[in-house]
């Protein structure tokens, strides 16, 4: 393969493959018979217009939580499937706790015993196909996929049985006690003196922003992470290294899953203050987008989130003013993105090599 | 010579390549290279690792294309651009790594690709009776219905024989054929090819092995750094001369390492027998001692369990069956070590593949120079780019590693810096014992007397090396005694000193044992 | 007696409806898989299938345009497929996973711009579904003892893609493992060097396989829009597709182990409602939506080599990199 300069691999070629994946949902939309320009002038406008961009960093909070799982993984090379199944379980950690402890503990520590259930949930539900596949060889793509259907059955199971609101029909939890919740960032703002839109962000934003500093550190600055670095290009010059590469596998598994599990803050904990079915609606799936569009950077996926943050939030917006264009164009634009940036990543390397190799042909 | 009724009965070559190069990136693989093969021969292709020989083949079988230069194919010129067009021009390849479906029967392997008509049910009787005929023609019996997992490879090499000649192979290419051979199957081989010589056809013999050359060929051509360095009828020519042109420079006999006092044994194995998943007994009971300050050479064709042994010595495979001895631990299937744990009891191992194992490729220097030591790497869990890269800048400095750049990825060095970069991690911090594998495979000239030069001045310092090489006179030049394997088993151990390639031929063969010391 | 028999009977009859999809699109991965390109994107193929049968079944009134759609919409994912995976080498589980959601987010986007209708197609009347077919002689016979009821109640009265589907099993198995194309097929997805040196191009190979896929996934599309149920609905593969892959691995990629594994999913997807309300003996109330499941986990612990082991091609997922 053509090695591209770095700053070709990380600066151009993202921006190459986005503007490919908007490119062919214009025409997505053209043939729909909307005006493609109309359609992204509705989509910033309402992803960024004063009021909208709390529900922008509110979904970029689930993108950044998910992103940040599948990038921890494939540092080692593994493709965890799984977010959506361990934020689920992550789901189920928070309510669990917050239903069990909230009469007998104050709020503020029944809330640090949520994030906990969270993230340990989220983790053993990665743990599973972590160790499956370091010692018992299954293939950790199946198995997440195949956990993802599992977590949603015990879901179904557990949300119309054991914890169904009691008194209703309907497949969900009791609201959590108003002590359990996590602050509304508009909320904390008046608290300061500062006048913001009322919208679903909330406090796991910045939990967001720190997994991405924690995540960066922990992949490029400690022994953990140049251990996850090396498994992922050569597992055997990581066993040659005395790396133990199987317990490693099962650690960046539990990480991963526990990133995937914090999903649940921002949702069950910061905004429907319940356990509802389905919660994570796809978002699993969509920090793989995050993650191949951010290049496994933490830094990456952060400028990646937000840019999924605002689609789906700019999405919404089309059901307004469109009849034709929905908000499920922003999940169209995701599976582009996934395919440009992803499968189709190296498409462009050869073409831009070649570009570059004239340039300095004209130069020299 | 047998009469040339096979090969279209034309006097003129039945390969002939004008001008034939071919770049990789920065290498010259192939360097305008000129070369005639005449029908009815055998004709051998002899160099070192890297002079461009399985690329010459390659092309002559259109698994790559030449960037320029012709090809005439029973003089008539050939555009081969794909191996169909070469197995339709009567050119067959038997590789390297050989392209059976392991899954797959012999007969299912031998007609992929020429099944015959679309059921398979409509050709397989003619195919299984052709298969049968060849094989009775050229020695070369199988049994069609037998799974290639199942195969040794010997038989595996047959197959793909036979395969070639069922595609109606007129010029049969062999990629080092005798690699993974053992001496008796060896023989076999070229047995076969004597018979197919015989009945008319062409081989091309690719090899580094000399000895092969002279035993089976009718003409020799040497390679060097993708040229043709020359060529010599078999008959008008010595091992000697063709090492020269080979290496290009007088081969002398190597200075014999100076004197040095031998210590006490720092490590000893006893017993080893190891069975691998397919369920093959790799190594048969190995017993080993080595001392401080020596260098212990292991002489054998590869695949005789030299590989397996290094990996049980450094850990990277579990003891099954007897043990280890190293600085007072002892490790056996119930006391197993990890990689790390026999790093710390002072061993330093060079792997012999340090593309996949010695090196993370795409890792920077100074990140690959704290490979498998992460206390150099920096403070308790944490990584320092500044403490690796002190770490790294005296290591470039002693081995000239170049370019003298710490941040640069290694996959972005030559072959021989970066087995450069493998060494000076390994050795560093003066290691009890060292395990070396292969130390200059696919290393240029030059580099090998600098390697040669730092192992030897590890011994001075105490260090006891276990030298694994597939070169016979890597070994003879470096170690102080030599150990032969054959099939799993140690046949024998002589000093070096007066050593003979012939004797040490003899004992890797497993025909002789050499006297003990 | 009688009674019994026909509840069998009428369970039996709802494991082949539900396991039709199923076998189609497993016997697409089947294919796919055999050929060395790993296929998780059967899920976005049966969904786009299912909405283009449907959509051209709404507009032109036929079901066989609908089938006829499907088939395309379906093989024009698997070319994308190929396209990232095969001609550019990319990750075959990074493009099934774009492949699913672009079919998510398309069947949506379409459905609205074609019939504002929440994402859905409008219902589709008799006329435009595929009829279940009433095989010759099935009422005479109804009155054997046994027999009688098997055949009128389970053999015939099916529609077309469920006769397709078990035609399918046969079809694949004799063109992989009886035919030429086979051979190299399933060389492509062993040792793809092999197929290469042998002088046939992996690369149009391994399309072939996928083009196969993509016809299949579409019959099981147009089944679920045109035939079994009677329109699209938003998300109506509802994860068949996975199930499909499950299967495959727990058939371990040969056609009729699949075929039985399909089967055996489908009959545990038409029980788990008929536990509804049961009490089991130490269980309590029957766990339905955790015996809907249970082919996933079953598939886990497949995988995990606890019993048996399943082996997959020994060149799924590694793209042919030829040097020229």
């Amino acid at each position: 393969m053509t090695a591209l300069p770095r700053w070709l691999d990380i600066g151009v070629l993202p921006v190459v493959n986005l503007a490919l994946a908007l490119l062919a949902a214009a025409v997505v939309v053209a043939l729909v018979g909307e005006d493609p320009l109309e359609v992204f002038a509705v989509l910033l406008q309402g992803a960024f217009a004063p009021g909208s961009l709390g529900y922008t960093l509110y979904y970029a909070t689930n993108f950044i939580f998910t992103g940040l799982a599948a990038a921890l993984a494939f540092q080692a090379r593994l493709f965890n499937i799984g977010a959506e199944g361990q934020a689920t379980l992550g789901g189920l950690g928070v309510a669990l706790a917050c239903l069990a402890l909230e009469p007998v503990l104050p709020g503020w520590l029944v809330v640090l015993v949520a994030i906990a259930g969270a993230a340990l949930f989220g983790a053993a539900w990665a743990v599973v196909p972590g160790w499956l596949q370091a010692y018992r060889g299954s293939h950790i793509v199946i198995t997440t996929i195949m956990f993802n259907f599992l977590a949603s059955g015990l879901m179904v199971w557990l949300l119309s049985g054991p914890m169904m609101r009691p008194g209703q029909g309907s497949p969900q939890t009791r609201l959590f006690d108003e002590a359990v919740r996590l602050p509304a960032i508009h909320d904390l703002l008046r608290g300061l003196g500062f006048e913001a839109a009322r919208s679903p962000l909330n406090l796991s934003f910045l939990f967001a922003l720190i997994a991405c500093a924690a995540v960066w550190v922990l992949i490029w600055r400690t022994k953990f992470g140049y251990a996850l670095r090396a498994i992922g290009h050569s597992e055997e010059a990581a066993r040659y290294a005395g790396i133990p590469v199987r317990r490693a596998v099962v650690v960046a598994m539990a990480l991963s899953g526990a990133l995937a599990g914090c999903m649940a803050l921002n949702e069950v904990l910061g905004v429907q203050h319940k356990l509802v079915l389905n919660f994570s609606a796809g978002y699993g799936f969509t920090g793989i987008a995050v993650a191949l569009m951010g290049r496994n950077h933490p830094l990456g996926i952060l400028a990646a989130g937000l840019l999924f943050g605002a689609l789906f939030q700019g999405g919404a917006e089309l059901n307004f003013e469109f009849e034709t264009v929905t908000h499920e164009l922003a999940l169209v634009i995701q599976g582009l993105v996934i395919l440009f940036s992803g499968a189709l990543a190296y498409m462009f390397t050869p073409w831009l090599a070649r570009l570059l190799l004239l340039r300095s042909a004209a130069h020299g | 010579m047998a009469g040339n009724g096979g090969s279209g009965g034309a006097d003129g070559p039945a390969v002939r390549l004008r001008g034939v190069t071919r770049r990789f990136g920065a290498v010259l693989a192939n360097d305008d290279v000129d070369l005639d093969i005449l029908p009815g021969t055998i004709h051998g292709i002899v160099g070192e690792n890297g002079a461009g020989k399985s690329t010459l083949a390659s092309i002559i079988y259109g698994l790559y294309t030449a960037d320029s230069g012709t090809i005439e194919i029973d003089g008539r010129p050939a555009a081969i651009r794909s191996p169909a067009d070469a197995i339709a021009l009567g050119v067959g390849m038997v590789h390297q790594h050989f392209m059976l479906v392991p899954t797959f029967t012999v007969l299912e392997n031998v007609m992929l690709g020429m099944e015959g008509g679309f059921l398979l049910g409509s050709g397989e009787a003619g195919i299984r009776a052709e298969l049968e005929s060849l094989g009775r023609r050229h020695g070369l019996e199988v049994d069609p219905d037998a799974l290639v997992d199942d195969l040794p490879v010997g038989l595996r090499q047959r197959v793909e024989i036979l395969k070639a000649l069922f595609r109606g192979a007129r010029i049969l290419i062999l990629d080092e054929p005798t690699g993974v051979l053992t001496p008796d199957e060896t023989d076999q081989l070229f047995a076969v090819l004597n018979a197919i010589r015989d009945a008319g056809g062409t081989v091309v013999l690719i090899t580094h092995k000399l000895r092969e050359v002279m035993a089976v060929c009718d003409t020799v051509s040497v390679m060097r750094h993708g040229r043709l360095a020359g060529q010599r009828g078999a008959a008008d020519t010595t091992t000697g001369e063709l090492a020269e042109l080979m290496v290009g420079r007088k081969v002398g006999q190597p200075a014999r390492p100076s004197e040095s006092a031998v210590g006490t044994p720092v490590l000893r194995a006893a017993g080893l027998i190891w069975t691998d998943a397919a369920g093959t007994m790799r190594l048969q009971g190995v017993d080993l001692e080595l001392r401080a300050g020596e260098i212990l050479g292991v002489a054998g064709v590869s695949g005789n369990g030299q590989s397996e042994l290094l990996d049980i010595l450094s850990a990277m495979s579990p003891v099954q069956q007897g043990h280890i001895e190293i600085a007072g631990r002892r490790i056996d299937a119930a006391h197993p070590a990890t990689p790390a744990e026999m790093r710390a009891l002072g061993l330093a191992h060079v792997p012999e593949d340090r593309q996949q194992r010695g090196l993370v490729l795409p890792f920077e220097v100074r990140e690959n120079a704290v490979l498998g030591r992460p206390e150099s790497a920096g403070p308790g869990p944490w990584t320092s780019g500044s403490a690796m890269q002190a770490h790294t800048e005296p290591l470039i400095a002693r081995f000239d590693i170049r370019p003298p750049e710490p941040g640069r990825p290694a996959a972005g060095f030559s072959g021989g810096n970066q087995q450069k970069i493998v060494l000076a991690r390994e050795f560093d911090g003066a290691p009890h014992v060292l395990l070396l594998g292969q130390p200059t495979r696919g290393v240029d000239i030059g580099t090998i007397e600098t390697i040669h030069a730092q192992v030897l001045a590890l011994k001075e310092r105490g260090t006891a090396i276990l030298l694994v090489s597939t070169e016979l006179d890597e070994i003879l030049a470096l170690a102080d005694r030599i150990v032969a394997m054959n099939a799993g088993r140690v046949t024998g151990t002589i000093a070096a000193e007066g050593a003979t390639p012939r004797q040490l031929g003899l004992m890797m063969t497993g025909a002789v044992d050499g006297a003990a010391v | 007696m009688a009674e019994t028999w026909i509840d069998i009977l009428a369970v039996l009859d709802g494991t082949a409806r539900l396991a039709t999809p199923l076998i189609l699109c497993a016997m697409a991965g089947l294919v796919s898989e055999r050929s060395g390109i790993v296929d998780i994107g059967l899920e976005g193929k049966l969904l786009m299938g299912a909405f283009a049968a449907a959509a051209a079944a709404a507009l032109t009134g036929s079901p066989w345009a609908g089938l006829a759609a499907s088939l395309a919409a379906s093989v024009l994912l698997a070319l994308v497929h190929g396209f990232a995976c095969i001609t550019h080498r990319g990750e075959q589980i990074v493009s099934g996973v774009a492949v699913n959601i672009l079919a998510l987010g398309m069947t949506v986007v379409v459905a609205n711009a074609l019939f504002r209708h929440g994402g859905h197609t409008p219902p589709l009347g008799a006329d435009e579904r595929f009829p279940p077919l009433s095989l010759p002689l099935a009422e005479t016979l109804r009155d054997v003892p046994l027999l009688g009821p098997l055949y009128a109640e389970l053999v015939s009265g099916h529609n077309l893609l469920v006769y397709a589907a078990f035609l399918s099993v046969a079809l694949v198995w004799w063109l992989v493992w009886r035919t030429r194309f086979g051979l190299r097929l399933r060389a492509a997805g062993e040792l793809p060097e092999a197929v290469d040196s042998a002088g046939v191009s992996v690369s149009a190979l391994r399309y072939r396989g996928i083009l196969i896929a993509g016809l299949l996934c579409g019959l099981a599309g147009a089944y679920l829009s045109v035939a079994h149920g009677a329109g699209f609905v938003r998300e109506m593969s509802a994860g068949k597709g996975f199930l499909a892959l499950a299967a495959l691995i727990f058939g371990r990629w040969k056609p009729l182990p699949v075929l039985f594994a399909c089967l055996l999913f489908g009959l545990l997807d038409t029980v788990a409602p008929r536990l509804q309300g049961m009490d089991l003996p130490l269980f309590g109330p029957a766990p339905v939506a955790l015996v809907s499941v249970l082919p996933y986990a079953m598939t886990v612990v497949l995988l995990a080599g606890f019993f048996g082991r399943a082996v997959p091609p020994r060149a799924l997922g590694r793209p042919f990199v030829k040097e020229h």
